[in-house]
């Protein structure tokens, strides 16, 4: 069992929790994820490490509540216990050598990106960091990009705060203007980071992409989270969760990712319904 | 008075269309009035020929004699001796190439049903015999395992019979490794396991779940951390694909994937929060006992036809025997010299056929077996909408990769001495990290031996 420590809702459907995990904080490096299991019969979710503490022992990681598992994890309060938090998996982000970088996070991403941004700009590189959203309500951590990063763009999908339109438009002007980036992380919706990564290609700029397929046991067993990177089938879980963006096949990883929708619907409407029933 | 009859007693079954469509388990076990008239068909031949063919040596003869005198308890602890999992191996050793192989009774009718009697004698005794809370009095030593499948369980069990202090470390929510990921309840129920590692807990080994060995603590911080030596029993890896087009397409999957989904996760109850495929027509690929549970799952989900595609003759097939003929009265359709080509996919990116070959067999190949060639010109294709891969797996890079100096040979396997010595210095290793994909029965022998020679290794320090 394993205690949240704290807990804080950042907008009505992103929640941070910190939860006592010393094997995991001991070791956690930005760009690692971990797998939880919200409840002693529930599913196993990876979800990338956003913060750690080594001293306290303690790792925070935030998620979105969008199914059955996010909707179980959300109900348990700080103090309480979650079943299992194990890792950290996958490698760490590659930062060394790196002097000049953008950092791109899309929604939810944006909680990943920002570990990230954070370690590069302690090293004191140069970080552009451009953060995006639907709207000024789902705008998350605002205040922990500023301190992580040398220059940042906000950007949101309805203008409803600071600059209207999508990342790859603060992306181009960066490219365009500055130039000379050594390399560009993007960390967010499929879809994002491939519209990331044919801006790049253009400009031939080196993208590392944070990939985060299906999967299940999260330690090279199950195959689960395979995808398609320059022609051959690497598993996200041992050989990433970071690749090269420019050999990533989006498309096919976006289908897989689908592969479970229904019964996510489903679980998830039935799981509301229970709930709603144990508020009433 | 012995029994002449030539062949076993019949294991009573579930009926085969009635357990197609559920999780329970298939063989229901002897009755002990069956078990006394199957023991009585052993000769107790002077060489015991069955204990040379069994890996851990059980003394089979012997443990049969003592269900002939009714001591079953007695029949149990001779068992013990040489086995630390009975209840399971009964279940799931392939006997007909082990033991049952050997036996005198085989050579002019069925060999002696062991495998069947050790399960009678293994479920009499957990149903029978109280679990002794004594603690063995500790000799001081630490010893840390990894991962706790049968080689760990088995390893950890005779360390701790002995004093050491033992602390399993498991990667998943749960300990059993393949025993519960991997095996169906209908084959292995898990309360069986269960018991198992609650006894192991009985005699003072902690169980640490949510620790990968590799990530989450190396090697050489298991040794900072004041453990003396280390037994790895990681166990297999990463499941092996075709490398044909069409294969990550929705509903490709490997049947670790698939059966851990069903078995670890339990996505075959109806309330379950982990979703698996239900696919209507199935082809598993592949003709060992991991495709044969997967097909026999594929089955129980509801599916209409399931077929087991393996590109050998039925002759050639790895599975145990028991195994392909329970999968069979399901009603699995087996295709035989049939290898996949290409996964088709329709417009939303899901299998919709499967493009096969017919194949011939040709000259033996490394293996002894006789290599499989595709025939020109016979292709077709088989209507499904889900392809599971079952091709056995390679080596788990997470250990391998975060400690200096173990050496591993050109699989990825680990390289292992006669003792079960790696390249390090206190680090002994078994199981299927060493050999690749193998038995239960096999991973538990090198668990005994691993626990022997790290008994060996401290005690002479």
């Amino acid at each position: 069992m394993y205690k949240i420590v704290s807990r804080r809702e950042l907008n009505p459907t992103t929640t941070m929790i910190t939860v006592e995990a010393p094997f995991v904080a001991r070791k956690a490096e930005p760009g690692q994820f971990i797998i939880l299991r919200p409840t002693a019969d529930g599913e196993r979710i990876p979800l990338t490490i956003c913060d750690y503490d080594r001293k306290k022992g303690t790792v925070s990681v935030i998620f979105q509540i969008v199914g059955t598992t996010t909707k179980r994890l959300n109900a348990i309060k700080e103090g309480e216990y979650i079943a299992d938090f194990a890792g950290p998996l996958g490698n760490p982000t590659e930062v060394e050598g790196l002097k000049k970088v953008a950092v791109v996070g899309g929604g939810v991403g944006c909680a990943i990106a920002y570990p990230i941004a954070k370690k590069l700009h302690q090293m004191g590189a140069e970080v552009y960091l451009i953060v995006g959203f639907r709207n000024k309500d789902l705008i998350i951590l605002e205040d922990e990009y500023k301190a992580a990063c040398s220059h940042l763009t906000i950007m949101t999908d309805d203008g409803s705060y600071g600059r209207q339109g999508v990342v790859t438009a603060a992306l181009k002007d960066i490219l365009d203007e500055k130039a000379e980036l050594d390399e560009v992380i993007a960390i967010g919706p499929p879809i994002m980071m491939k519209f990331v990564c044919q801006l790049t290609k253009e400009y031939g700029v080196k993208t590392v992409v944070s990939m985060n397929p299906i999967m299940i046991d999260g330690t090279g067993m199950c195959g689960g989270c395979r995808l398609t990177v320059g022609g051959e089938t690497k598993f996200a879980c041992v050989d990433g969760p970071d690749f090269d963006g420019h050999l990533v096949d989006f498309d096919e990883m976006m289908s897989r990712n689908s592969s479970y929708r229904e019964f996510e619907r489903h679980s998830y409407e039935k799981t509301c319904n229970l709930m709603n029933k144990e508020v009433e | 008075m012995a029994n002449l009859s030539p062949t076993k007693n019949p294991m009573p079954v579930q009926d085969p269309l009635v357990r197609n469509h559920n999780f329970t388990e298939v063989a229901l076990g002897y009755s002990e009035e069956t078990a006394l008239n199957e023991a009585e068909r052993c000769l107790h031949c002077a060489n015991h020929p069955c204990t040379q063919k069994c890996p851990v040596s059980v003394n089979i003869p012997e443990f049969i004699q003592k269900i002939k005198e009714k001591d079953y308890e007695g029949a149990y602890q001779v068992i013990s001796v040489d086995s630390s999992l009975p209840a399971i191996c009964g279940r799931v050793c392939p006997q007909e190439s082990q033991c049952e192989s050997a036996c005198t009774r085989g050579i002019k009718g069925e060999a002696v049903g062991i495998g069947r009697l050790e399960r009678f004698v293994a479920d009499w005794h957990n149903e029978h015999a109280q679990l002794s809370h004594e603690k063995p009095a500790s000799n001081g030593h630490k010893v840390a395992i990894v991962g706790s499948g049968p080689s760990g369980l088995t390893c950890a069990g005779d360390l701790a019979k002995a004093g050491y202090e033992v602390t399993i470390f498991e990667a998943l929510h749960l300990a059993g490794g393949v025993l519960v990921y991997g095996i169906p309840e209908f084959r292995l129920p898990k309360a069986i396991v269960q018991k198992e590692i609650d006894s192991l807990k009985a005699l003072g080994v902690t169980v640490q779940t949510n620790v990968i060995v590799g990530k989450s603590l190396t090697v050489d911080e298991l040794f900072e951390d004041g453990y003396e030596a280390i037994y790895i029993a990681s166990g297999a890896g990463l499941p092996m694909f075709m490398h044909i087009p069409g294969e990550n397409l929705k509903g490709v999957l490997s049947a670790n994937e698939f059966l851990t989904r069903i078995n670890l996760m339990k996505a075959y109850k109806e309330d379950a929060d982990t979703p698996v495929r239900r696919g209507k027509k199935v082809a598993v690929v592949g003709g060992g006992n991991v495709a044969m549970d997967a097909a026999r799952c594929a089955k129980r989900l509801g599916a209409d036809e399931v077929y087991i595609i393996y590109r050998r003759s039925e002759k050639e097939l790895p599975a145990r025997k028991e195994e392909v003929e329970h999968a069979r009265e399901e009603g699995i359709i087996f295709r035989f010299l049939t290898n996949p080509v290409e996964i088709l996919a329709d417009d939303d990116k899901s299998v919709k056929a499967l493009k096969c070959v017919e194949m011939e067999l040709g000259e033996p190949d490394a293996s002894g077996r006789r290599r499989p060639i595709a025939k020109e010109g016979s292709d077709f294709t088989l209507e499904v909408d889900t392809v599971i891969m079952a091709l056995g797996t390679t080596p788990n890079p997470l250990i391998k990769s975060t400690t200096k100096g173990l050496e591993t040979n050109k699989k990825g396997c680990l390289v292992v001495d006669e003792k079960g010595l790696t390249s390090r210095a206190a680090v002994y290793a078994g199981g299927d990290a060493v050999t690749g994909s193998a038995t239960v029965i096999k991973a538990m022998g090198a668990g005994k031996l691993g626990a022997k020679s790290i008994d060996e290794y401290l005690q002479n320090k």
